[in-house]
């Protein structure tokens, strides 16, 4: 008699820890083999395209703290990034480096989370104790600078709203000093445990073919083994000035994207350091009366001044008709604005390119054979921030 | 190779089909009509001087007020050449486009976000559904016709013990301020004193 063989369909979330929040995966499973895996989103979808088509250009960046919420200020650098090139703003150098010094720290802290939730997912809880102890001194920092540990709202189009507080480079280069250590630290947790080179080793594997073909970016790309990163390709801001290597990986599985997380966090505090030496003093916005408000001091003085503060946060500045698309090297991958501006104080459409919304759709092709178990690691290899995918 | 000259190829390369290129942000417009946009993405996918493989978004632009009212915008990136281009086309309501997933299997879910936003179809899609909004969703939020406070709002019933929708209530409705006042300053004493 013939065997009768069936598939069962499992439901992977919306409330699973290892789903990195809200996904919704449809799984069907041949015994333990993964048949078809159908991600369901959207179940954190807000409307921020939309929301930002009813908001001045000033109030539309706190939308973008919101949507890789791990990495705030990297979106931000989009969005503002976008405007300036419309608007031809120069921005104030000391204003650059303070903007790639915050984005480097947003890099550390996005791949911290990953490294270690990933490790949580396939069974070591303490690199997640450790990791997040720096995480919080990070954010320690953006608190310093914005006011808000989370949701900075920090950078602006032609500079960012404050200039750093004293003290706090001879903190965060103190950070750089003790941070590497960590780094090893975390390395000897993981590295070459064997639990956790049997979980990802040639597991999730992405050849160069399917990585262009999926519209993967950032250390899925990297990972696989297609030397591309915008800091260095497209270089925005200061990117220039700095020495730092792009860590690429060979074989395209979740460890090699593990191991390029973790030289990138090396990187980023060579990056950091040399920000830190050679960040000039100066403005940290544009002086352009009509586009970055006047200060206090001017407000109380001087009635042109109280007349631009008052139009600036009520009508807010206009933007010359144009469509621009600017892309930033996020922790996940090419964070990209498409910005169309129609003349007004608002846009007309700000379409968000996400990285893990192209990730996330490889899910069917990455599982595809690979048993149940593996389904949490090839996840959090892949970095999937809800935010950013639902937008 | 630069913008330049991928400008100057294309246009010798494809002539007819092209209907007009500019360069703008460092970035290649091309202007197309929707027939000729497979045999336009194959060729530049495939040439051994273009080798744009890969595409980075599509996404879609409504503009009511015009006949063809959507616009569609195909991003690709070309690593070898460290360039970016943008194809776009103008479509009315209603028209079926052909989809790309036979040649960017990623084109998949962004074409599936472009239906579900702007209700625009696509034909030969091997699974055209919603993507971003809730089951049984209805209307397509990013038209300018859509209300941003939207039509329907859920919330838990505990009589019912379970999760209803109802449509929108709000205490107050959205206010938009109009700031764009017509004073402009001392332009404005200027043309006056004029007359």
């Amino acid at each position: 008699m013939p065997k009768e063989t069936k598939t069962m369909n499992l439901n992977f979330g919306p409330q699973h820890p290892a789903a990195h929040g809200v996904l919704r995966l449809i799984l069907e499973l041949d015994g333990e083999v993964v048949e078809k895996a159908d991600p369901h989103i959207g179940l954190l979808h807000r409307g921020t395209e939309k929301l930002i088509e009813h908001k001045t250009y000033t109030q539309a960046v706190p939308y973008f703290d919101r949507l890789d919420y791990v990495a705030p200020m990297n979106q931000e650098h989009a969005f503002a990034l976008a405007i300036e090139k419309i608007l031809k703003i120069n921005v104030p150098i000391r204003a650059q480096y303070i903007r790639v010094m915050f984005c480097e720290i947003g890099r550390i802290l996005s791949h911290l989370l990953n490294i270690t939730t990933q490790a949580m997912d396939v069974g070591a809880l303490t690199p997640t104790l450790w990791g997040f102890e720096e995480r919080e001194k990070l954010m320690g920092f953006y608190e310093k600078v914005s006011g808000s540990r989370l949701h900075a709202n920090y950078f602006r189009a032609g500079g960012v709203h404050k200039d750093l507080p004293i003290g706090l480079d001879s903190e965060i280069s103190e950070f750089c000093n003790s941070f590497p250590k960590i780094i090893d630290d975390l390395e000897t947790l993981l590295t070459d445990n064997r639990i956790f080179k049997q979980r990802n080793v040639d597991i999730g594997i992405v050849s160069k073919q399917d990585a262009l073909d999926y519209s993967f970016s950032g250390v899925m790309l990297r990972g696989s083994g297609v030397p591309w990163d915008l800091r260095k390709s497209q270089p925005y801001d200061c990117y220039n000035n700095f020495e730092f290597n792009i860590p690429v990986g060979k074989n395209g599985d979740c460890y090699d994207r593990y191991l390029c997380r973790i030289e990138e966090m090396r990187e980023c505090v060579k990056i950091i350091n040399q920000c830190l030496e050679q960040m000039p003093k100066g403005p940290v916005k544009t002086n352009d009366g009509k586009i970055s408000p006047p200060s206090k001091k001017d407000i109380k003085e001087s009635m042109e001044a109280l007349i631009h503060h008052f139009k600036l946060f009520t009508e807010g500045y206009r933007v010359d008709k144009d469509e621009i698309y600017t892309a930033v090297e996020a922790p996940k991958g090419e964070f990209g604005v498409y910005l169309i501006s129609d003349g007004s104080s608002k846009p007309y459409k700000c379409k968000i390119r996400a990285p893990g919304f192209s990730h996330l759709q490889a899910m069917d092709y990455l599982i595809k054979g690979h048993m149940l178990a593996d389904v949490p690691a090839v996840l959090g290899s892949m970095d999937i921030v809800f935010g950013e995918v639902d937008r | 190779m630069n913008l330049e000259s991928l400008e100057k190829l294309i246009n010798s390369e494809l002539t007819t089909k092209i209907n007009s290129s500019s360069i703008n942000h460092d970035e290649l417009k091309l202007k197309i009509d929707e027939e000729d946009l497979h045999s336009v993405i194959l060729f530049l996918k495939n040439h051994t001087r273009t080798k744009f493989r890969q595409l980075i978004d599509i996404t879609a632009v409504d503009y009511p007020e015009r006949d063809t009212r959507f616009k569609l915008i195909y991003f690709l990136l070309s690593h070898e050449n460290n360039l970016r281009l943008n194809i776009e086309f103008e479509i009315k309501e209603n028209y079926k486009v052909k989809s790309i997933t036979s040649i960017f299997p990623s084109s998949n879910w962004m074409e599936r976000e472009v239906f579900d936003m702007y209700g625009i179809h696509y034909k030969n899609h091997p699974d055209l559904r919603r993507i971003l909004t809730d089951y049984n969703f209805s209307g397509h939020p990013l038209r300018k016709d859509f209300p941003l406070t939207g039509h329907n709002e859920v919330r838990y019933n505990e009589e019912d013990k379970k999760v209803i929708y109802e449509p929108v209530k709000l205490e107050q409705n959205y206010r938009n301020f109009d700031y764009e006042s017509p004073w402009e300053g001392t332009k404005y004493i200027k043309e006056i004193t004029k007359k």
